[in-house]
């Protein structure tokens, strides 16, 4: 079975090509044709691929495919590059958001087809890979490696979801290979090795807030590793984000920020946003349907919100020089593929947005369960750049922002209660489909300091008692391991299901307190993962020109898709003793112990004796002379 | 007898059974003065939900009951409230017992020393009457059951109150004589919160002098007594080990419990001296402190040993005292068991040098723990030290209570051989003191 729609996906492959191939200029009719093309090769995608996780970035790896397929054939007569073993591309996602913001997706992707984990054979000539990051990964027998740096927090409830979930401040998770025998030790070294490439303080990550989740975090790209002694993960809530982290992030690049989409990332410009996300997820992929042979994916993505509905003095217009204090000039040379990308789903009949300039290409996407539509426009055409020989795209807002999205998962949290001894952590899941309950895996990793007693967790929805299915808990180690609690929580249809725990806020040594002790320390955000029933299989009214045969039963790679949602970091304050005294606590403290042991030490050693006084001191001296002179002595 | 301590059982339940249904119970179980780490009872439900969750509950730093204690309330869990008074009353009814029995010894060695002539002839008003030493007993009973530090302790359930109660027990069996008995109860005491161990010379001093075994290094018959009694001791020691291990399968428990105890790696207040103190250490010295800070509750038994070898159950009370006193996570619970025994001491009343100045301090910490904490807490407007000073003069005050009654026993029995009102040389009257 899986041999015949391979087979069909070849033959679609080279029917798609041949259509691609000789029209030179695509039309909307074109790009709807080819949806039903696309949904047939990311079926055969998501059969072939392992977990469920992957699920969306498996679909957009095959539009992404194959959309580049239909220009590298075009290029390849062209250019025709020697066997290069490596590729890289670009590409630039705009969605203008309901609220008004912009969200800008930078997207680079390196594919190499070797192998750093072989034994014996050492890797050393690098070209289109960062050396940097190749030497880590062969060095650690790192199998996957995902790790992010976010300054802001995702507002899911305005923004709806990010193609790229990631929490506040740092995020760390690394599948080891299993050939590892001591994965604390590479762990380790691997975060220290990172911190210095990152310029990031990763090297305070130890094993006080590293986690070992057990059904949260599956590896995305090849293997089907389950043991979950070999996955770190760890995060730094605290962690601030700024130039410092991005100038040794854009260096990883084939082109640095000289060409390309990258020099577009001014960090005056990015910094000043609402949300700033930049991560790499390094993992092993298939090169081919049948997965012959595996390639190494370095993806670098960067994630930005602009709020410019606010600070654009009334205008509700952005462009590229707005946002980013530069234009396009040029695709990066090294790059296969190089494109911009504006959703314009919400704005079919152009009665929302005015877009300039017009883009004759249209592509289409399932993304996050949803159909989105997009005005491509390709850097690598000259015809792109104009007369001017700059690309600046041009958004004029026509209508007033829409209302407040609903996604249908959405998850926050809080702490509850007063007083710096107990507490309280709510976590809110919501689920906002109308009718489909579905799974949600909750995963939450708390610091040592809070202790949280298990017996109260309590989980409800809809006001009724919701037993979690599976509960993974791993109690906290004082000072070496932090608390680890994974619940699978089925959501009720249109429910919000609350999950509390109550905690105790424990007294710390002076010296463990962070230099702003008041300011309260951070709980990293609970991770929420899910296969959530898709918005295209919600939709009933199939009025979009499709085939009829295709519409009637649900397609099965579009009825759910994977999603991760971080809540909120949470700052809570613990007691503090006071720091400007240490001395006198140990004086006073020894004092005490001292009273005790004296008094005990007089009764022990000493016996009652009649009191005689001493003869005053004349009288001694007087009987000291007495007793020189030889006459008795006065008594 | 019986008649009045039923009503003080039933007075003492009732109370008890009023509060537990109060909306107090939670308020006073969430105290940091009534429950520490090692007793609290929501560590106690955390470990059983831990276990039904299939995770040990020694994997994590929540839970530090014996393993004991566990298959307890695993059984016990729903009548944990009775199980709590019941403790109290088992309590008190041995310390009553005991005391009867001490009292009993007492007045019969007091006899056989009129008798024989030994006490000088102005020292008749120091003897004791059996009149006056009726109602100790009772009032032993009534001082532990009616302690508001016995009451908060069982309300909040703190497994104090068990500990207690086999402190109880051991001390009735030992002044019955039941050398196994004793060494068996005195095994679980130190397999529960491993500082009774010292209550092991009280013991055996205690039934070497029953026995008329001199205590003496050279003498077959001393050294009989002390290995058999030591056996059955460190025998049934092994044996609750053992048990432990085989219940759980593992010696988890061993660090987490006394380890625990020994490092002192949870510094959430309490009462007494190590929270703060080991809060603000330097880490280079923390080690070097811990040793001596713990060193410091041990150490006192011999030489206490050697002094008080004639007045083994003085000596019990010292060492529960000094061990309350300086025990890394001491609850009230702790300081309502040797209180129990000031009854027992009335007639040392006469040579304590500052009941009054000590009463008045334990008082006024007593109402200022709870104060100085929702300062601290809760309103925000104090900080640690406020809280730290309070618990640094209740210790200051038990030091000077214990110190005080030591001073008085050591005192009296002075004046029982030298004669109560002491000449000087020129005939007029002396002062005593300490040299």
């Amino acid at each position: 079975m899986a041999a015949h729609r391979c087979g069909l996906s070849l033959v679609c492959i080279l029917i798609f090509s041949s259509l691609a191939h000789p029209s030179s200029c695509d039309t909307l009719e074109k790009a709807n044709d080819n949806t039903a093309e696309k949904r047939s090769i990311s079926e055969v995608n998501t059969d072939g691929s392992v977990a469920g996780e992957a699920l969306n970035e498996r679909q957009w790896q095959s539009t992404d495919a194959e959309v580049d397929r239909s220009d590298s054939t075009t290029h390849s007569e062209a250019l025709t590059p020697a066997a290069a073993r490596d590729e890289f591309q670009e590409e630039l996602v705009i969605r203008p958001l309901h609220s008004g913001d912009i969200y800008a997706s930078f997207q680079f992707r390196t594919l190499w087809d070797t192998d750093f984990l072989q034994e014996g054979q050492k890797v050393s000539h690098y070209r289109l890979f960062p050396k940097s990051l190749g030497q880590v990964l062969s060095k650690f027998s790192v199998r996957e490696l995902h790790i992010s740096f976010t300054q802001g927090f995702w507002r899911t409830m305005q923004w709806g979801q990010p193609f790229i979930p990631s929490p506040p401040g740092a995020e760390l998770w690394v599948w080891f290979h299993d050939t590892v025998s001591d994965v604390d030790g590479n762990w380790k070294e691997l975060t220290n090795v990172l911190s210095g490439i990152f310029c990031a303080s990763l090297n305070f990550i130890d094993l006080t807030n590293t986690v070992q989740p057990s059904a949260s975090f599956k590896p995305l790209g090849l293997g089907n590793a389950t043991d979950h002694r070999f996955l770190r993960y760890a995060t730094l809530p605290r962690e601030i984000v700024c130039t410092e982290n991005l100038t040794p992030w854009k260096k990883l690049l084939p082109c640095g920020s000289k060409a390309g989409l990258a020099v577009l990332m001014k960090s005056e410009k990015l910094f000043h946003s609402s949300f700033h996300s930049q991560a790499v997820h390094i993992r092993p992929i298939c090169q081919d349907e049948q997965c012959s042979s595996k390639a190494w994916e370095l993806r670098q993505t960067l994630n930005v919100v602009f709020d410019l509905h606010t600070s654009g003095q009334g205008k509700k217009e952005w462009s590229l020089f707005k946002m980013f204090s530069r234009t396009l000039t040029e695709a990066c040379p090294l790059a296969s593929s190089s494109k911009v990308y504006v959703d314009i789903t919400d704005n079919p009949e152009g009665e929302l947005f005015e877009l300039s300039p017009a883009t004759p290409l249209l592509g289409q996407a399932v993304v996050l369960g949803d159909r989105r539509t997009y005005s491509v426009y390709d850097l690598s055409r000259a015809e792109t750049f104009g007369q001017l020989r700059s690309f600046n795209l041009l958004l004029r807002w026509k209508g007033d922002s829409g209302d407040m999205l609903r996604p249908l998962l959405h998850a926050e949290r809080y702490v509850a209660g007063f007083g710096l001894q107990t507490g309280e952590i709510h976590t809110v899941i919501y689920n906002n489909h109308p009718y489909r309950a579905f799974p949600v895996l909750l995963m939450d990793s708390v610091p040592w300091y809070l202790q949280l007693y298990i017996h109260t967790l309590t989980v409800t929805s809809k006001s009724r008692d919701n037993k979690p299915s599976y509960i993974h808990y791993q109690p906290a180690k004082d000072r070496h391991r932090p608390h680890l609690l994974e619940m699978l929580i089925q959501l009720p249809p249109h429910s919000m299901t609350e999950v509390t725990v109550q905690f105790e806020r424990a007294l710390l040594k002076w010296t463990e307190y962070t230099p702003d002790p008041n300011h309260g320390f951070y709980v990293g955000s609970s991770v929420v993962s899910a296969l959530v029933p898709s918005m295209v299989a919600m939709r009933t009214n199939f009025t979009q020109d499709q085939p009829l045969f295709s519409s009637f039963v649900p397609v099965k790679e579009e009825s759910s898709y994977f999603v991760r949602v971080y809540t909120e970091p949470l700052l809570v304050n613990l007691p503090t003793p006071d720091f400007s005294m240490p001395y006198n606590v140990i004086c006073l403290t020894c004092t005490v112990v001292a009273v005790g042991y004296g008094s005990f030490y007089n009764l022990l050693t000493r016996t009652f004796q009649v009191d005689e006084p001493s003869p005053p001191l004349s009288k001694r001296l007087a009987n000291l002379i007495r007793r020189m002179r030889g006459v008795p002595l006065l008594t | 007898m019986a008649a009045p301590l039923t009503l003080l059982l039933i007075v003492a339940v009732t109370i008890r059974a009023v509060l537990f249904r109060s909306s107090w119970a939670e308020l006073i179980s969430e105290r940091v003065e009534v429950v520490s780490p090692l007793n609290a009872w929501k560590r106690v439900v955390e470990g059983l939900a831990l276990l039904d969750l299939g995770v040990s509950p020694y994997s994590g730093d929540v839970f530090h009951e014996t393993p004991f204690m566990i298959y307890l309330f695993h059984f016990v869990v729903d009548y944990a409230e009775i199980v709590f008074m019941i403790a109290d009353g088992i309590t008190a009814v041995a310390l009553y017992l005991s005391i009867q029995t001490y009292n009993k010894n007492v007045f019969r060695k007091q006899k056989y020393a009129l008798e024989s002539d030994r006490y000088p002839a102005d020292c008749l008003e120091l003897l004791r009457s059996p009149k006056e030493m009726f109602y100790i007993p009772l009032k032993v009973a009534m001082f532990y059951l009616l302690n508001p530090f016995t009451i908060l302790s069982c309300v909040a359930k703190s497994t104090c109150g068990l500990n207690n109660a086999i402190i109880a027990l051991f001390i009735l069996c030992t002044l019955k004589g039941s050398a196994l008995l004793s060494g068996i109860l005195l095994a679980l005491a130190t397999y529960q919160s491993i500082y009774p161990l010292t209550l092991f010379a009280p013991a055996l001093l205690f039934f070497l002098q029953r026995l008329y075994i001199p205590v003496n290094l050279r003498r077959s018959s001393f050294w009989f007594f002390t290995l058999q009694y030591a056996f059955i001791y460190v025998g049934s020691l092994v044996v609750i080990t053992g048990l432990s291990f085989f219940l759980l399968g593992s010696w988890d428990f061993i660090p987490s419990v006394y380890g625990f105890i020994f490092s002192v790696p949870d510094l959430t207040p309490n009462i007494g001296l190590f929270w703060y103190f080991f809060a603000e250490m330097f880490e280079h010295f923390r080690l070097f402190f811990i040793c001596v800070f713990q060193i410091n509750v041990f150490f006192y038994t011999i030489p206490l040993s050697i002094k008080l070898k004639e007045h083994p159950v003085f000596l019990i009370f010292m060492q529960i005292a000094i061990i309350s006193i300086f025990k890394s996570y001491p609850t009230v619970g702790d300081v309502a068991l040797y209180m129990a025994f000031l009854p027992a001491w009335s007639h040392l009343y006469r040579f304590l040098r500052n009941i009054f100045l000590v009463s008045c301090v334990l008082l006024a910490c007593s109402a200022l723990f709870p104060v100085l904490w929702h300062l601290w807490i809760y309103a925000g407007s104090a900080n640690s030290n406020f809280y730290y000073a309070i618990t640094l003069l209740f210790n200051f005050g038990q030091i000077l209570l214990v110190s005080d009654y030591f001073y008085a026993y050591l005192r009296r029995e002075h004046h029982l051989t030298h004669g109560l009102y002491l000449k000087k040389k020129d005939g007029t009257e002396a002062t005593l003191v300490l040299k």
